[in-house]
């Protein structure tokens, strides 16, 4: 699926990725743990097409029906039409436009560009209330506009809706973990397990092993100074959890 | 209609084709033999010509207004034709007897004139150069009583009514544009809604500026007589060439008791090109007067064409309890400028205005608001309510604010509130993570910041002032 060799990247002339490498496969679940400023986000954003982080070494090569592509050379929307999707750690306010308007124009647009029969606006409304179901979302959330006035929590449902609307081949999820309360980490939890399957791959980021309790992973990357440093099982994500990362420092 | 409208507006300038006909014009420049000539060829009354040659007389005594934040070259109204009509053999009887070249360039702007063709549920008075070509719908219009014709059809059918209120809004001695208005205007609607009548049809103006060097002069007298109601929509478009063109028009207003009238524009004249060369100068006067008690006009306009937009749709709210609205987009692009906002005259007890701006400058542009709300000493009780806001798309252009509130009132109440913003990298790339493009993502973005103008314009507006912001804001995001 995905295939990342010796990446290096740069924001305002920082180092933050450095030579960084990770294989993702078909039906697999990666986490990626680490300390703050370990350049977690940064990889999210460099997968999914940030314009801001520049790409000064090696490749992000991802599978795609039509063969192997260097992500580098697409821009974001791209990437999202080939499968990718990010869930933001701090997902972005729309003014004005609702969200119902708003998922709704990016599930045709992906439809569209994909070569998809777009469904009838009925179908489409029963589609989006089916997957509210499975996060207990208010129906309220459609009217309002995308992420204003949001809680915390509601904001990372509104993200995992759109995983399962636009149902991609790798979804990133950036902290989706953060600012849940146990019940609403459950309820999450249980959305990211809906959308695993074998054809899919997720590339979790957190900085707990919480969500992991509840969407098992198959590899714990552990990621420091821009480098996987530690790779393992899930076992690693507990030794983490009760030794703490200067732990691997050692 | 949206359909014909989307095509339309699909790519750039569409509308900038030419219209090859020939064309009965004066000979070039100002005087008072032009203005005579213009009025007899009209066959107007001797109340009229006065008029005019008053409005002349003054209008040599003012000098072009330079307090604008435009840089507004100077204008050499002596090169200019006051007065081009399509040549044709004798009078229309009926809009289907109009010339084949006219009505197909009316239908290439997505407005068929012809009998079989035309939009259902809106009337048309269609306006070329200076002259009406006639108006859709008129035996449906009078089965209630409606009038709705060009203004010289009304001088000569209904002069009373024209006498009464002609000028009344907006006096010749206004401004230097509408005294030269006043002088050689020479074409335009008139619209009459008798008591009681809620207007069956939306109303419609589509001003088509097409021969060359011409300046366009038209004027719009819309009457709501007591407890009436009627939208009244107007659309403009004009060739694209390299000189610069004036569109110096005068709209008045007039609502009696009860009486509400919503007049809503969506201008996409021809801007010029990248570099600033060519497009119109949209140089407009348009008043209402809320004459009557309870009576309401609601202005909404998407700005999106001219080089140099100078416009103020204002309210005078005379009549007690009476109500004044002012929706605004201003949209400017490339090198294009707008001086645009409004005023809210507040006389009447108990009157309420409502302001709310929208200004997206993209490219180099420069946009400005400049808008006055007064409160006179009579009117206890009065509120007024605006909000402006500026939205910047990219590096280059400019948003200005010019707020002027004048409070003579100690019971009034006036709030204003203005914001800036800027289209944020975060959010496009918010959207493009979703598989929206570049340009489909600003265009969400500025839909979203102009959702409450929008949504007062009638359906069929939105969806093309949709599509024109969208278009015009293609690439401008880097």
């Amino acid at each position: 699926m995905l295939a990342i060799e010796n990446l290096s990247t740069t924001v305002d002339q920082n180092t933050i990725l450095n030579s960084l490498n990770l294989k993702i496969k078909k039906g697999e679940v990666h986490a990626i743990m680490g300390p703050n400023g370990s350049g977690k986000s940064t990889l999210s954003k460099v997968i999914t097409g940030h314009p801001a982080y520049e790409i000064t070494g090696g490749k992000i090569l991802y599978h795609t029906n039509q063969g192997e592509i260097d992500l580098s050379e697409l821009e974001a929307d791209e990437r999202a039409k080939n499968g990718i999707f990010l869930s933001f750690q701090y997902p972005v306010e729309i003014p004005g436009i609702s969200n119902y308007s708003f998922l709704k124009e990016c599930y045709f647009n992906l439809c569209q560009s994909q070569g998809i029969k777009a469904p009838s606006e009925e179908d489409f409304k029963d589609l989006i209330l089916s997957k509210m179901k499975i996060l207990q979302m208010s129906e309220k959330i459609l009217e309002r506009n995308v992420n204003e006035g949001f809680s915390g929590g509601e904001k990372k449902k509104n993200e995992i809706l759109q995983l399962l609307l636009l149902n991609p081949k790798l979804a990133i999820l950036d902290e989706t973990d953060s600012g849940l309360d146990i019940d609403a980490l459950k309820i999450v939890a249980d959305g990211i397990n809906q959308f695993r399957n074998k054809h899919n791959s997720v590339l979790l980021i957190t900085h707990y092993q919480r969500l992991l309790n509840y969407v098992k992973p198959n590899f714990i990357h552990v990621l420091q100074s821009g480098k996987i440093v530690k790779s393992g099982g899930f076992e690693l994500a507990q030794e983490l959890e009760s030794k703490g990362y200067d732990w691997i420092e050692n | 209609m949206s359909k014909v409208l989307d095509e339309r507006l699909e790519s750039e300038y569409k509308y900038g084709f030419y219209t090859d006909i020939e064309t009965e014009e004066f000979p070039k420049g100002l005087n008072e033999d032009i203005v005579r000539l213009i009025s007899q060829k009209k066959n107007e009354p001797q109340w009229l010509l006065d008029y005019r040659l008053k409005a002349y007389r003054h209008w040599c005594t003012l000098s072009a207004p330079d307090w604008q934040y435009c840089r507004v070259p100077e204008l050499d109204l002596q090169d200019l034709y006051y007065y081009a009509k399509p040549k044709q053999k004798k009078k229309y009887d009926s809009l289907d007897d109009v010339d084949p070249e006219l009505l197909e360039t009316f239908e290439k702007l997505g407005i068929p004139l012809a009998e079989q063709k035309r939009i259902t549920g809106v009337a048309v008075d269609a306006v070329f150069d200076s002259v009406s070509l006639g108006t859709t719908h008129q035996e449906e219009l009078e089965k209630v009583g409606v009038i709705f014709c060009s203004i010289s059809e009304a001088v000569e059918k209904y002069p009373e009514l024209v006498k009464q209120y002609f000028g009344s809004v907006v006096p010749y001695t206004d401004n230097y544009f509408a005294a030269l208005n006043a002088a050689v205007f020479s074409d335009g609607s008139f619209a009459y809604i008798p008591p009681g009548v809620k207007c069956p049809l939306d109303l419609s103006t589509y001003f088509r500026i097409n021969a060359m060097n011409t300046g366009q002069f038209e004027r719009t007298l819309v009457l709501a007589d007591k407890n009436s109601s009627v939208n009244y929509l107007e659309g403009c478009t004009a060739p694209q060439r390299d000189e610069n063109q004036l569109h110096a028009a005068v709209v008045e207003l007039v609502a009696l008791d009860d009486a509400e009238i919503r007049y809503s524009t969506v201008q996409n004249w021809y801007a010029g090109d990248k570099e600033g060369q060519g497009g119109i100068y949209n140089f407009v006067t348009k008043r209402g007067m809320c004459k009557g008690r309870n009576s309401q006009i609601s202005w909404t306009q998407v700005e999106a064409g001219s080089a140099i937009t100078w416009k103020y749709p204002s309210c005078v709210l005379l009549g007690d309890n009476s109500t004044g609205s002012f929706y605004s987009v201003a949209l400017t692009n490339n090198k294009m400028q707008a001086d645009t906002g409004t005023k809210m005259i507040h006389i009447g007890k108990n009157t309420r205005s409502t302001i709310i701006s929208k200004g997206i400058s993209a490219h180099e542009s420069e946009n400005v608001y400049r808008g006055l709300v007064k409160i006179m000493p009579s009117a206890t009780g009065a509120k007024n309510y605006s909000e402006c806001d500026s939205m910047l798309v990219g590096d280059r252009a400019g948003a200005i604010t010019f707020p002027y509130i004048d409070v003579k009132n100690p019971t009034a109440s006036v709030e204003h509130e203005a914001s800036t913003s800027k289209i944020s990298a975060d959010q496009i790339f918010y959207l493009q993570s979703r598989g929206l493009d570049r340009d489909q993502a600003v265009s969400l973005i500025v839909n979203g910041f102009c959702k409450d103008v929008f949504k007062t314009l009638p359906l069929e507006f939105s969806v093309e002032a949709v599509k024109l912001i969208e278009m015009k804001l293609e690439n401008s995001v880097g």
